[in-house]
């Protein structure tokens, strides 16, 4: 009877490792699903119009993140000024022109390093280098600077895969009708790579929204709003973005404006990952 | 040359500007894929440059094989070995914690989870990616240290010799460290089981083998070196990260006991540069090379076992 090969063998192991599996799945989920609940709860009555469109004032004992946004807004752009041209331009030498050999593999082995480099490292790197040697001290711009090394990495990869995607057939298509190299890379590979491109950026602006270590040192921890009729002055100030002022919150207890600073960039977090989701899905279809 | 300002055609004139142009395009191109090599030698001299001087001055061994870190004392004294030590068992730690969960999940959404569950498990793990490592960080100070709190009460009840953390500690940084990596832990080894082909599975299963004998001895051993991937990468993440960890984690050097109030290396940095000056800010930066020396070991090694891989799979 127990022999019968119609009967399913019953094997204590696999529903004890099925459970397992389903163990750490659930804990997985559930610290995901625990922590945005968690913030969310904590920083939804923090929120406020006040709270958004204030600088905090330590004599009237408001509060508010203005200055904080403003900030994150510079760094994001001044970043990305400088990166994204780099980066691309880094892609399509790597892509394009590069034959294969020792410089592409070294370029490639610092690109992969550059990634792996921990933040607070550019933070030390950016705080001595721009702040001291290049006497930029603590500013938006020292900042700025650091975020476009750590970023430099992610636009070049996202444009480097985009550029493989490219079909071969455009470019020899191109080339035959007498274009020059440069003329189909700017007409045909770029425009055709797109999506691929703005998928770095905005990768890029979510790790620059997330950044705090790069930027304790570098950007330093100002939260006024720039004065009327100096925005450009401002990038040689001092600007602290969300997330140092989520920081500084953390070190003085303030925990109930904490948790609005966290909701506010769980929002963008998960603006931008929504965001990037619909665009890999058009560049699918591109593609095809 | 006035006839190619009028715009009028000339194909010799446009062949010679068409050449400079595309001459420029290359260099300028060539110039920007330096930029990443310059940044990284930069880094490394930098590093180089402001980490030695302490070294240099108070000596090698007092700084990395010293155990007493009392940088503003009259008498200073700036030995790391704890930190180093810190830093090495808490990653070591948040990996033994995370990795199996996160192998798991990622088992979980390759193989085992109905495709439409799935579906909505994924975003959800690449959102917790994506949260900046302040807000772990302060849902660290705010969760997980008053429960280490209770828990540490009911261990050391009555001893008087244990200095109470009130939860900051390691345990709790370890706890933090281990949710961090579970992102890039989950991606990374679930893309290794996705690429792992199916034919094996197929025989697996057609010699009688039940699913999940077919996932541990067939699948995972295959996808062997991409989980060994996820776990280096992880191991990066856990020793270069700072902010998440820097309150919760007690704030002074001490050896890594669980309910130790202890310092990493990146928490020594973010926690003193403030206002550290002199030689005590000098051995930050050598605090800083040990850590990118750290980094650049795990940097190495993740190359040779891609190249590895790539081989295995040709």
């Amino acid at each position: 009877m127990s022999n019968s090969i119609c009967r399913k063998r019953v094997r204590v192991s696999d529903y004890i490792l099925t459970g397992i599996i389903y163990m750490c799945a659930s804990v997985s989920i559930l610290l995901l699903v625990g922590i945005v609940g968690y913030v969310f709860v904590k920083g939804i009555g923090q929120i406020n119009w006040k709270f958004l469109t204030t600088v905090q004032s330590p004599t009237k004992g408001t509060f508010g993140i203005a200055g904080n946004i403003v900030n994150t807004l510079y760094i994001i752009v001044i970043t990305l000024l400088i990166a994204t041209p780099i980066g691309v331009g880094s892609a399509v030498y790597l892509n394009e022109y590069a034959k294969p050999g020792r410089i592409v593999r070294l370029i490639e082995f610092t690109t992969e390093t550059l990634s792996g480099i921990p933040s607070i490292i550019f933070g030390l790197f950016g705080m001595v280098f721009f702040g001291t040697t290049l006497k930029l001290g603590y500013s938006i711009l020292t900042g700025a600077l650091t975020l476009t090394i750590m970023v430099l990495p992610l636009i070049t990869r996202n444009t480097q895969e985009a550029l493989k995607t490219v079909p071969e057939s455009y470019r020899s298509g191109s080339l035959g009708i007498g274009a020059t190299k440069w003329y189909m890379i700017r007409t045909i590979l770029l425009p055709s790579s797109m999506p691929g491109i703005v998928t770095g950026i905005i990768l890029a602006i979510g790790r620059i929204v997330g950044e705090s270590a790069a930027l304790l040192f570098t950007a330093g921890s100002s939260f006024l709003l720039p004065k009327a009729g100096e925005w450009l002055g401002k990038i040689t100030e001092s600007g602290g973005t969300l997330t140092i002022q989520l920081y500084l919150c953390m070190n003085n207890a303030q925990y109930g404006e904490a948790f609005g600073i966290a909701l506010v960039l769980l929002i963008i977090v998960l603006g931008i990952n929504i965001l990037t989701k619909y665009l890999s899905k058009r560049f699918d279809v591109n593609s095809r | 040359m006035t006839e190619q300002k009028t715009g009028s055609f000339s194909i010799i004139g446009s062949y010679k500007t068409k050449k400079t142009i595309e001459k420029i395009a290359q260099v300028v191109f060539t110039i920007c894929a330096f930029f990443a090599v310059l940044a990284v030698f930069s880094i490394t001299l930098y590093m180089i440059m402001n980490g030695t001087p302490a070294l240099h001055k108070i000596g090698l061994t007092d700084i990395l094989f010293g155990s007493e870190w009392a940088p503003t004392a009259s008498d200073p004294k700036f030995g790391i070995l704890y930190i180093i030590l810190t830093s090495i068992l808490g990653t070591a730690m948040a990996i033994l914690l995370g990795v199996p969960i996160g192998v798991m999940t990622a088992v979980f959404l390759a193989e085992v989870a109905p495709k439409r569950l799935a579906a909505i498990v994924k975003p959800a793990v690449e959102l917790l990616a994506g949260i900046p490592s302040v807000i772990y960080g302060l849902l660290g100070i705010l969760i997980l240290n008053p429960l280490m709190y209770k828990w540490e009460l009911a261990v050391f009840k009555g001893s008087e010799t244990h200095q109470f953390t009130g939860g900051a500690n390691l345990l709790s940084a370890v706890l933090v460290l281990a949710i961090m990596i579970l992102p890039t832990v989950i991606n990374i080894s679930e893309s290794a089981l996705r690429s792992v082909p199916d034919h094996l599975k197929a025989a697996s299963l057609a010699m009688g083998a039940s699913k999940i004998q077919t996932i541990f001895k067939v699948i995972l051993p295959t996808a062997k070196s991409g989980i060994i991937t996820a776990v280096v990468l992880g191991v990066g993440r856990a020793i270069g990260e700072a902010m998440a960890i820097t309150l919760v984690s007690g704030s002074s050097v001490n050896f890594p006991l669980p309910f130790n109030s202890v310092r990493f290396l990146t928490t020594a940095i973010v926690a003193e540069m403030g206002y550290a000056a002199g030689e005590h800010r000098q051995v930050l930066f050598t605090i800083g090379l040990v850590l990118f020396a750290f980094i650049m070991l795990i940097n190495i090694a993740l190359t040779r076992i891609l190249k590895k891989g790539a081989c295995e799979r040709e």
